[in-house]
């Protein structure tokens, strides 16, 4: 996934967080800075940019009808899904997604699904039968690390711009209104992904980090300060002091964030 | 469609297949299996069966892929189109994409790459039938297979699921637990390391119960890890030397 970075980078990298700070003068639980932007596409139902650092990432939302799944007949249906669009890094290449960005879209979905951010019983317009498919298209255009947290926000921003169409059903024919309501959402869970490396922990590694990391944590937290969802990823280990280090970083985190977009 | 049962936990404190909160399915473990891989293994946890194959190491197909410093570690998770209860197609699934990227990330902290530059090894994983916590048993039976293909390890990798089903936190959900419990947390462990090689997890947990789940998956991968360590020796026990 990575380019190379020299052997000399990866011990500049690592000294420096030996000693609390990182190369871009960060501390080690700081985060780059965020910038949100909602509305941004005017013919997606909603949508979000956010840039976190120089990572940038796009969500859209488009809202259409279709059958719910057999096993939740009275409930709308959530699809998410990720591209890792080539012009965002020389990494990134044309073609079917592949399996860091089928992860990436199952990650931002997880913390979706499982928040329960959604009200998807509000989504069903005919039990069995019609109900609101929200498809959460996550677009990213520049890669510089932590595209978990990024897209996880731009995700959730999206949906809470998200417009729904207003409709009635006359004579069994469901007939779409003008006007609309907003889509709605009951959580805002918001994901924090600490890296690493040297056996000290960081949050939201940028790119260079990303290449020279052990492995990473990501756990989306829930407006009550609940873990909702949580995926590592990378080849190295976490001993389980660091596992729970890293849970209360994440809530801490989240609380900061949410603070902050006042969510 | 089955209906959903009122509670998962009865009055007693038992679970829906008479298990205590605490309580693992039978397992069974079976290494060298297949006489065509380079190692093999399989795998019952409940109704659970899981057929791992490791082929390598061996020259990679394509070369372009071949590391300098290191073996190239290929893992598939596929599930047979009538190991659930709706036919599953065969093509791969999202999730089939992204559990064979976290089971790999799971076991590749155990073997020592370096010692093998330029080569590949590919790990299969056949789920014959599921019944809830695949991924973990996939893991306790891939490792075994690597290292019945002799390939050198840091130590076995176990898998084990936890949750919470009702208000309680239990050990090795079954596929109803998993379907309507309240949360999953699969865990994959270095047991003689103590450090975890895969943690995922769905469902809302408070931090302490967050912490109480994966205790009690980690004691899981402990009591399977003792069952992987006794398959391999039967194994070993077994052979018989050949006269020439």
């Amino acid at each position: 996934m990575s380019s190379i970075v020299t052997r000399v980078r990866q011990k500049q990298i690592a000294q420096s967080i030996a000693k609390g700070k990182r190369l871009d003068g960060r501390s080690l639980t700081d985060y780059r800075e965020i910038k949100l932007e909602q509305g941004t596409i005017e013919r997606a139902e909603g949508s979000a940019r956010v840039l976190l650092g120089k990572t940038e990432v796009l969500a859209g939302t488009k809202i259409e009808t279709g059958q719910p799944f057999p096993d939740t007949p009275d409930e709308g249906v959530l699809t998410v899904n990720a591209e890792l669009v080539p012009l965002a890094s020389s990494t990134f290449e044309p073609g079917p997604p592949d399996e860091n960005s089928i992860e990436l879209a199952r990650i931002v979905d997880r913390g979706i699904r499982e928040s329960k951010a959604i009200n998807l019983e509000k989504l069903c317009i005919e039990p069995g039968k019609n109900v609101f498919v929200v498809f959460v298209d996550v677009y990213v255009l520049n890669h510089d690390g932590n595209l978990i947290d990024a897209s996880a926000l731009a995700a959730v921003a999206a949906l809470l711009n998200t417009k729904m169409p207003n409709y009635e059903i006359e004579e069994g024919q469901l007939k779409i209104k003008p006007g609309h309501t907003p889509l709605p959402i009951g959580k805002h869970p918001i994901t924090v992904t600490c890296a690493k490396i040297d056996d000290r922990l960081i949050v939201d590694p940028w790119l260079e980090e990303e290449q020279v990391m052990d492995s990473r944590l990501s756990i989306a937290i829930d407006d009550e300060d609940n873990i909702c969802a949580l995926q590592k990823g990378g080849t190295g280990y976490f001993t389980p002091q660091q596992i729970m280090e890293t849970a209360k970083i994440a809530k801490e985190k989240a609380g900061e964030l949410r603070e902050k977009l006042g969510w | 469609m089955n209906q959903k049962p009122e509670k998962l936990i009865d009055k007693k404190g038992l679970r829906l297949d008479g298990r205590k909160p605490e309580d693992l399915r039978p397992i069974k473990v079976d290494v060298g299996v297949l006489s065509n891989a380079d190692g093999s293994a399989y795998v019952e946890q409940g109704k659970n069966k899981i057929l791992a194959a490791v082929y390598g190491p061996k020259e990679l197909h394509p070369k372009h892929l071949s590391l300098p410093d290191r073996m190239v570690l290929r893992c598939r998770y596929h599930m047979a189109p009538f190991s659930v209860q709706e036919r599953k197609s065969p093509a791969p699934s999202r999730r089939e994409v992204e559990l064979s990227k976290v089971i790999r990330e799971s076991l590749e902290p155990a073997i020592f790459l370096e010692y093998y530059p330029r080569t590949g090894i590919d790990i299969f994983i056949e789920v014959l039938q599921a019944d809830g916590g695949t991924r973990c048993a996939s893991i306790t039976a891939a490792s075994l297979a690597i290292a019945d293909a002799g390939i050198p390890m840091r130590d076995l990798v176990v898998g084990c699921a936890a949750g919470k089903v009702d208000d309680t936190v239990v050990l090795d959900l079954m596929d109803t637990e998993d379907k309507i419990g309240v949360a999953d947390v699969p865990v994959a462990l270095m047991p003689n390391l103590d450090v975890v090689t895969l943690l995922q997890m769905d469902g809302i947990l408070t931090l302490e119960e967050f912490e109480k789940a994966v205790n009690l998956a980690m004691e899981g991968c402990k009591k399977i890890y003792a069952l992987q360590k006794e398959a391999l020796k039967t194994k070993y026990m077994t052979v018989k030397e050949v006269e020439e």
